[in-house]
């Protein structure tokens, strides 16, 4: 069986002037905690929606787990659970209403025992009953995880699902996405927040104008785009400046450097222009700063 | 992961969509059920009320029973493109129809679910609109596959037509333009109120051109036995409508047309 749970190749989509994919070219592993990043119309939602078969590519091919899409949208569905950027429900219907339609849609019937499990881990029991116009917009946001996992889909795309989802949702959801991680889910995550895509993928491909323009490990990408930085505190800032650094909002001054045999040089020239340190501090990279670097080189 | 033990049943899909459309007009059946029964109880109250003594059609049949197999009709056909064409422009615009979307229902399934959950809310309203006006008109049924037969294609037509009207409309406002500017005026212009045969020859001539004309005149005649044309003729053009409809709006679902971008 293929390693493979994602597979696109040579995606394109154009709407009218505006090139949304330009071949872009992607594999995700089985079991991968996969992030995709990218500033706003790179194309991140437009690749998620051709995966999912709410958009039609002009030219490539796209499988979930080896099911191709198009020829094979059956499978290819039944494989995969996505869970929409937009915070849309069904106001007709009460939480168990909607994830035993959404189970019937998949061919389910009797999905009971299941449901009851999705809810418990999404902390949901509670409303299981209530109408979808009674909930919150963090609890409504939590059933569309729910409605993404009702036929237990081995590959979850979650497209920005923490947006405007306070932090103790948010943290529930991560613990709850994690475990379906440790489970063996292939998760593909997009989100603006980067500290949460660092913290939890594995590998992380950057969007921007529709093509790929950075691709590896989030550790690799740490060490081959970020460097560490020296914040010191100094009482003549500006002799600290005229040495290269950079002022921060906090008053303190910023220097970047690739390795720590840097920082001692760099202490000693400070010592020498009497810039006066009276505290340091040492920063490590964040994939922020590798994001504006690759998107801004891009 | 995904677990070979879940039984993923054929049909299943379709069945529960045709239940989630229907359960949907049923949470609403005041709006989308009792209220257009009320509609056409009103109708027929004031026409036979300023007719009924004045005009006798088909020889010996008073107006008001004439009139009633009209507005179970234009009942049917009204609510089943109401169904399906409001069902889906309020799922386009809330963005909730990503849900039907999204699962492995094929193009055709859809489409089923979508014609014969509007078929049934007509049904239901044709129904509702019989049963309240029995006791107030003699009503025969002479053939009741024909009016039968003839209540399930027009329903089907007008829910077709609420598929694509749906699917068509980005807005409201566009929804109620269709509804409002072909819909209406065919039905009204069909013979719901009137025997074409009390109309000038030339007026005779363009209602043959009107399909929602051999959809009533065709149910009439399963009540009284009679009517303007053969129905035989009248089930021939609405099923070829309903044919060519059909496979019109499949292939514009099969090719995505604004659903999949």
């Amino acid at each position: 069986m293929s390693e493979v749970a994602i597979r696109i190749s040579g995606v394109c989509k154009r709407y009218g002037s505006l090139q949304a994919l330009d071949h872009v070219d992607l594999e995700v592993r089985r079991g991968e905690f996969f992030g995709l990043l990218g500033p706003n119309g790179a194309g991140k939602t437009t690749l998620i929606s051709s995966l999912s078969g709410l958009v039609r590519p002009d030219a490539g091919t796209l499988e979930v787990m080896g099911h191709d899409v198009v020829t094979d949208y059956r499978n290819a569905r039944r494989n995969l659970g996505v869970v929409p950027q937009e915070l849309v429900f069904d106001p007709f219907f009460s939480v168990r209403e909607l994830l035993r339609i959404q189970s019937g849609y998949f061919g389910i019937r009797r999905n009971d025992a299941w449901i009851d499990e999705i809810l418990e881990g999404l902390n949901l029991t509670a409303k299981a009953n209530q109408n979808m116009r009674a909930l919150s917009g963090g609890m409504k946001r939590r059933v569309l995880v729910a409605q993404a996992l009702v036929h237990r889909p081995p590959v979850i795309v979650l497209d920005e699902p923490t947006a405007g989802v306070d932090v103790e949702l948010r943290q529930g959801l991560w613990h709850f996405v994690r475990k379906l991680n440790t489970d063996g889910h292939t998760i593909v995550l997009t989100t603006h927040y980067l500290e949460e895509a660092q913290e939890l993928c594995g590998r992380i491909a950057m969007l921007k104008g529709g093509r790929i323009v950075a691709l590896d490990t989030t550790a690799n990408l740490l060490r081959r785009f970020a460097s560490h930085s020296l914040k010191v505190r100094v009482e003549r800032p500006e002799v600290a400046v005229a040495l290269g650094g950079t002022l921060t909002n906090d008053e303190r001054v910023e220097f970047d450097f690739g390795g720590f045999d840097d920082v001692e040089p760099l202490l000693a020239r400070l010592r020498a222009a009497e810039a006066g340190v009276t505290g340091l501090e040492i920063g490590e990279p964040d994939l922020e700063r590798v994001f504006l670097e690759v998107i801004n080189r891009a | 992961m995904h677990d070979p033990a879940i039984r993923e049943t054929p049909l299943v899909g379709f069945l529960t969509l045709l239940r989630k459309e229907v359960l949907r007009f049923q949470k609403v059946g005041f709006q989308t059920v009792l209220a257009p029964v009320l509609n056409a109880v009103l109708f027929m109250l004031i026409f036979s009320h300023v007719l009924d003594r004045h005009v006798t059609v088909y020889g010996d049949i008073g107006y008001t029973s004439f009139l009633v197999p009209g507005l179970i009709m234009m009942s049917v056909l009204q609510n089943a493109f109401a169904n399906s064409s409001s069902s889906l422009i309020q799922s386009k615009i809330t963005g909730n129809i990503i849900f039907v979307l999204l699962p492995p229902l094929s193009y055709r399934e859809f489409f089923a679910a979508y014609v014969i959950a509007a078929v049934l809310r007509g049904l239901l309203v044709g129904l509702g609109v019989w049963l309240v006006a029995l006791p107030f008109v003699e009503l025969p049924m002479a053939h009741p596959l024909w009016v039968l037969g003839f209540a399930v294609l027009g329903g089907a037509i007008l829910g077709t037509l609420g598929v694509v009207a749906g699917i068509w409309a980005d807005k409201f406002d566009q929804l109620a333009a269709f509804q409002n500017f072909l819909i209406m005026p065919l039905t009204m212009l069909s013979g719901v109120f009137y025997s074409i045969h009390s109309l000038p020859e030339v007026w005779q001539q363009v209602s043959h051109f009107n399909p929602f004309f051999f959809m009533i005149d065709g149910f009439r005649y399963g009540f009284f036995g009679q009517s303007d044309t053969s129905p035989w003729l009248s089930f021939a053009v609405v099923a070829a409508c309903l044919l060519l409809l059909s496979a019109l709006t499949l292939a514009m679902l099969a090719r995505g047309y604004k659903l999949r971008a």
